[in-house]
């Protein structure tokens, strides 16, 4: 858990087309509403042509540099398990990986979800009022895509007891 | 006072745009700027994709000539294009106000070359401003308009890839009043660049630039950071970001404005230091200046001018760790989509063995394994002069097998002068172009041109017709085919072609497959 003077460090990888800018959105937004100094940095242009993304989110008192220095990621969320090997070095020691393999038995009602349901593993981590989560999501979202993305948060929270 | 916001440096530029009362954003898209002109429509100002970033900036000017505010957003290499604008509006000046917004990528996100903009400030004679994150991307902004109206100069605001990229808290200020509306005020002697005339208004250009020095040293966004140690550290961007994480018990002079320098300032901060240290990314640009100007900081190892910043990589530049850096992973490369029109293409041209003068798009991804198939790519529009140089030069048989391979978006942008110079100096063995017309500029997020016939919105507008274009500039064989529903015509068409030695282009036409759903909804509306 935080304190409320260090800053934490999460980074969000896969390849184009898995919702990587969108739940890096999400986690930006639940952050800032939270009242925390936030910075989220990605590098855009590639993300539709299926080649690797990531998107570095530092929030905390205040933030400089946008980008994670190496070995100091506390949660590290890889959605394209072959993604792994390029971003290991990033984790702090210690850190959390939460894998996209840990949700292989888990049902989502839609498997393009899987980027929340990794954010609703990671709220487990965070201090965060629920609420703010199923607020930022439900603005994030089109009403359509509302309860799938709600479900699928909440079976990745409760992924971890 | 306005609510806070998270937004992306390119986000805060359109907000400090609007705020700072900007008449009219132009430009053309390129990453990783694209985003800045397309916000600045989204929350309510006037935009436009011009066809090339020459043309945005010669609108831009017009419109602070007639005394409004005008704004220009291109990429690094963009600027190269529209630089005869710059370097001769530094002269005249404006009425209104102009500001370029020029982001540059070090690291090549995106891009062909790790060019460094501030370069073209001082060889120009135009300020140049750096924003560090989205706060001053939104403050600087506004400031380089106030700048520009005040001195009446075309000021530079220099944005990177991670601060256009970046999201991150900002908070707004007060929009200033609208600015007086457009007229016109005759000024011959300052806008009509005779020799006479710009003999003057370089003299003026100079006096100009020492007024603004004097104020940046006194009045400029530039703030010292006191720490501890006896260490000093000069930096700008997004660089002092990392500098301040990376040692903050040094003392961190940031630079707001990079040029002009404020040297009085800088040799007073470095004065008691007795370790000094320039952290900036791409050229040494401030080293320079700084060493010039007397102040004694060392040049950083040349590595470091390559590729983008990080935490890390400061560390090391401030430990004097000269050993080799560990190489950085980099992932999956993108690529043609599955099923892309253009990979039907490159099958053929490959089939063929063909010499492929290539150029810039999505479609340079063709130039990387499995296709291989593309054998250059320089700039926008190089397509066709290179090729028509290979073919006037390599053996006959050789010469047979040049194709240039350019997108609709790029031959808008820089497309047209080639074909005249093919009609006008043809190679021996003719020539072959083949126009890659997806109907979008897809690589940077499918923007409109003028060949699509939509506007920014995705409005309609009058719809230049690239084969119409082609046959009036004199070229006879023309033939327009959809590579993927007439792959064989296509190949039959380039084969015959080859063969002959006359002009010919081929338009393979058929949307991007990212595209289709959004022309397809944007047709339905009209």
């Amino acid at each position: 858990m935080m304190n409320s003077t260090q800053t934490i460090n999460i980074r969000i990888a896969g390849l184009g087309g898995m919702g990587i800018l969108k739940s890096s959105h999400v986690l930006a937004e639940v952050l800032f509403r939270s009242g925390y100094d936030v910075k989220k940095a990605e590098v855009h242009g590639m993300s539709q042509r299926g080649g690797s993304v990531a998107s570095d989110i530092r929030f905390g008192q205040k933030i400089l540099s946008p980008m994670i220095p190496d070995g100091e990621t506390d949660y590290l969320l890889i959605l394209a398990p072959e993604e792994i090997d390029i971003h290991r070095p990033a984790l702090r020691p210690g850190g959390v990986l939460i894998n996209a393999q840990s949700f292989d038995q888990v049902p989502l009602p839609n498997r393009k979800s899987l980027n929340i349901a990794m954010l609703g593993t990671l709220s487990r981590h965070l201090d965060i009022p629920i609420e703010t989560w199923s607020r930022i999501i439900r603005e994030t979202f089109p009403e359509k895509l509302h309860a799938i993305n709600l479900e699928s948060f909440s079976a990745g929270r409760n992924l971890v007891k | 006072m306005i609510e806070r916001k998270l937004l992306s440096g390119n986000e805060a530029v359109a907000l400090g745009a609007l705020h700072a009362g900007c008449t009219r954003g132009t430009g053309y898209p390129g990453t990783p700027s694209t985003e800045i002109l397309e916000n600045f429509d989204a929350i309510g100002g006037e935009a436009e994709w011009a066809p090339n970033e020459k043309v945005a900036a010669e609108v831009a000017l017009g419109v602070a000539f007639a005394g409004a505010r005008a704004m220009v957003t291109m990429k690094h290499v963009g600027l190269n294009v529209a630089a005869d604008v710059l370097f001769t509006a530094a002269y005249s000046g404006v009425q209104g106000a102009l500001v370029f917004v020029v982001a540059d990528d070090p690291g090549l996100a995106s891009s062909q070359d790790e060019q460094d903009t501030r370069r073209y400030g001082i060889a120009a004679g135009v300020p140049v401003i750096e924003p560090a994150d989205s706060q001053e991307s939104y403050d600087f902004t506004r400031l380089a308009f106030t700048l520009s109206a005040r001195w009446k100069t075309p000021v530079i605001l220099r944005m990177t890839t991670r601060v256009s990229h970046t999201t991150a808290i900002v908070q707004p200020s007060a929009p200033v009043e609208a600015p007086a509306p457009a007229h016109f005020v005759r000024d011959i002697p300052g806008r009509v660049m005779v020799p006479g005339h710009a003999r003057i208004k370089h003299r003026a250009l100079r006096a100009k630039l020492a007024e603004i020095q004097e104020w940046c040293e006194t009045e400029g966004p530039n703030i010292i950071l006191p720490g501890t140690s006896d260490t000093g550290i000069v930096s700008a961007g997004v660089a002092s970001m990392h500098a301040r994480e990376a040692r903050p018990e040094a003392s961190l002079l940031k630079l707001g404005m990079t040029y002009p320098l404020p040297f009085k300032l800088i040799l007073g901060f470095l004065k008691d230091k007795s370790k000094r240290f320039v952290i900036e990314e791409n050229d040494p640009v401030l080293v320079e200046q700084i060493r010039a100007a007397g102040g004694d900081v060392p040049w950083n190892p040349e590595s470091y001018r390559m590729g983008e910043l990080t935490v890390d990589r400061v560390r090391r530049i401030l430990k004097g760790d000269t050993t080799p850096e560990p190489a950085t992973p980099r992932g999956r490369p993108p690529r043609l989509c599955n099923a892309c029109p253009h990979g039907y293409v490159f099958e053929i041209l490959k089939k063929h063995d063909c010499i492929v003068a290539g150029d810039i798009g999505c479609y340079t991804l063709a130039a990387l394994p499995p296709l291989s198939a593309m054998d250059s790519q320089i700039c926008m529009g190089a397509s066709i002069g290179v090729g028509l140089g290979l073919r006037h030069v390599l053996p006959e048989a050789e010469a047979r097998r040049v194709v240039s391979v350019i997108g609709d978006s790029t031959f808008m942008h820089s497309g047209l002068t080639g074909v005249a110079e093919m009609v006008f100096n043809p190679p021996a063995t003719g020539h072959v172009l083949i126009v890659l017309d997806n109907l979008t500029t897809a690589m940077t997020g499918q923007q409109e041109h003028p060949a699509t016939g939509r506007r920014l919105d995705h409005t309609p507008a009058t719809r230049i017709i690239i084969e119409d274009v082609i046959r009036a500039m004199g070229i006879k064989n023309v033939t327009v085919l959809d590579p993927v529903r007439q792959t064989a015509e296509l190949e039959q068409t380039l084969i015959q072609a080859l063969k002959t030695d006359a002009l010919t282009v081929i338009v393979a036409r058929q949307p991007c497959l990212l595209a289709a759903g959004r022309i397809r909804a944007s047709e339905r509306k009209e």
